[in-house]
């Protein structure tokens, strides 16, 4: 057989542009970023806490600054699509069965909806009581 | 076989339940702590009340696995933007150590700070 | 309805240049006309040099996949009316090398679909008058991902194959899943070395494009995930548990 010669394209470094599907996708996984940033802000808050009500009342000093309140708002959009994406993936990952039965995908996602509004309630009630 | 002792498999369920546990978790804390709180929109619990809910041992144990599990989630989700993202993949071998060398080092900080509040 | 429509081709002609170009044709456009009657029309009447794939005409032989306006689709299930006033742009597929024009090089899922042994594995020879009787609810487990047709348009959607030429990509790993979970199959383990590879399952960032792209609703990204659960339980049992107990 001749020699072909084949075009091979160039993958470009911003591929995730290309759609708006890739950008989601590329946003999603950013979004452990964001998490990591919470975990440390995490444990700003249970050092200050242990160290005693003046270190806490500085942390919520701190934690009012506007720079600091719109890093977070910005974490707190990037976590929401997180846990959003997160609960609608989970289905697929998941078959479950009762008896011969397969629990649809809808049901699968629609307790994860859940369980996530009873865990915010009782984080929300321990915080807050 | 080589597949077999790969570590990906272990990795990838950490991955998965601290994408999970941060799902869940996340979301109420820093809207409170982040925005709620610092705004204004609700009134911060006093030191007392935070102090004592923080020492008690379920708080702890929750806060410790939601820390290492999302710092795990962490490590293998931005090991994979570095390689995908910025098709950084051939260096794979600094990447792996960075994120979970990362998560390892992170866990460490979680346990001390966490074992300082009981 | 206009009485026509503007269809932009991606022309590579290794003979004559060195970089692909394009082509505009005027075809006449009709609501029963799929893009691949727009290219048939061009072949025929415009241009006889431009060069394509196609067979059934009908969404089934997987021959006419092309990017059309930027998306894996199946030229002949793909209406050039849903692109009205137009213009349509037609490129091969991406993540593949290209031969001429639409053609596309596919020796690379060629050679990777074996590996992953797409067939019934036998426990031992079958003896001839043993029947493999399975009921529909074993059927429905595995039949969703036997219904690929090699196509590859989830191999163009998939950023990671365009990233990693090494990953064996959406439907391969469909495909053994639809062996996996097939009652009559005993091949699991025989699959598991390459699935479980880094080039296989763990190569997925579940972007989750091959299950849109996908014409036959086959959902490889789906098949990928369970693969993921199967082999990280796999992988904790063999941690865990004494040779023995598997």
């Amino acid at each position: 057989m001749s020699q072909v010669r084949l075009y091979r394209p160039p993958v470009s470094l911003t591929w995730w542009l290309r759609k708006p599907s890739y950008l989601v996708f590329m946003l999603r996984e950013l979004s452990s970023v964001f998490i990591a940033w919470f975990v440390a802000y995490l444990l700003m808050l249970v050092y200050a806490v242990g160290s005693g009500p003046g270190a806490y009342r500085d942390f919520l000093d701190l934690s009012a600054n506007p720079a600091l309140v719109v890093l977070n708002v910005i974490a707190l959009a990037f976590v929401l699509l997180h846990t959003v994406t997160w609960f609608g993936l989970a289905p697929k990952a998941m078959v479950i069965r009762l008896g011969a039965l397969r629990v649809p995908p809808n049901v699968i996602l629609a307790a994860h909806y859940g369980a996530w509004l009873v865990v915010s309630a009782v984080v929300a009630w321990v915080v807050l009581r | 076989m080589t597949t077999k002792r790969s570590p990906e498999p272990l990795l990838w369920l950490l991955f998965s339940s601290g994408g999970m546990v941060a799902a869940m978790l996340v979301p109420v804390l820093l809207f409170l702590f982040g925005v709620a709180f610092p705004l204004g929109w609700l009134t911060a619990p006093g030191h007392d009340y935070l102090a004592s809910v923080v020492s008690h041992p379920v708080t702890l144990l929750v806060l410790f696995g939601l820390c290492v599990l999302a710092l795990f989630h962490w490590a293998h989700r931005f090991r994979y933007t570095l390689y995908d993202g910025l098709q950084l993949k051939r260096y794979r071998v600094p990447i792996g150590i960075l994120c979970y060398g990362g998560a390892i080092a992170g866990s460490v900080v979680v346990a001390l700070v966490l074992l300082r509040a009981i | 309805m206009p009485e026509s429509i503007t269809m932009e081709v991606w022309r590579y002609r290794p003979e004559r240049e060195s970089e692909p170009t394009w082509d505009s044709y005027e075809v006449p456009l009709r609501k029963e006309w799929a893009v691949l009657d727009g290219l048939n029309h061009i072949k025929d009447q415009l241009d006889g040099t431009l060069s394509y794939r196609w067979s059934c005409r009908m969404g089934i032989c997987g021959s006419c996949g092309m990017t059309v306006n930027g998306e894996p689709k199946l030229g002949c299930s793909t209406f050039l009316t849903d692109y009205a006033p137009g213009p349509v742009r037609v490129e091969p597929l991406h993540n593949f090398p290209v031969i001429r024009d639409l053609v596309v090089e596919m020796g690379d899922f060629m050679a990777k679909l074996p590996t992953v042994k797409p067939w019934l594995v036998g426990d031992d020879e079958p003896d001839e008058d043993t029947e493999y009787r399975q009921t529909p609810v074993e059927m429905d487990d595995y039949k969703r991902y036997s219904m690929c047709i090699n196509c590859m348009l989830c191999y163009a959607a998939c950023p990671v194959y365009a990233l990693d030429p090494e990953f064996i990509g959406p439907a391969a790993i469909a495909l053994a899943q639809r062996y996996n979970l097939d009652s009559r199959d005993a091949g699991a383990e025989d699959r598991r070395d390459v699935l479980a590879s880094a080039e296989g399952v763990w190569a997925c960032t579940f972007v989750g494009e091959c299950s849109v792209a996908c014409p036959k609703d086959v959902d490889p990204a789906g098949a990928i995930q369970r693969y993921k659960l199967t082999a990280a339980n796999k992988a904790v049992r063999d941690l865990l548990l004494p040779r023995g107990a598997r």
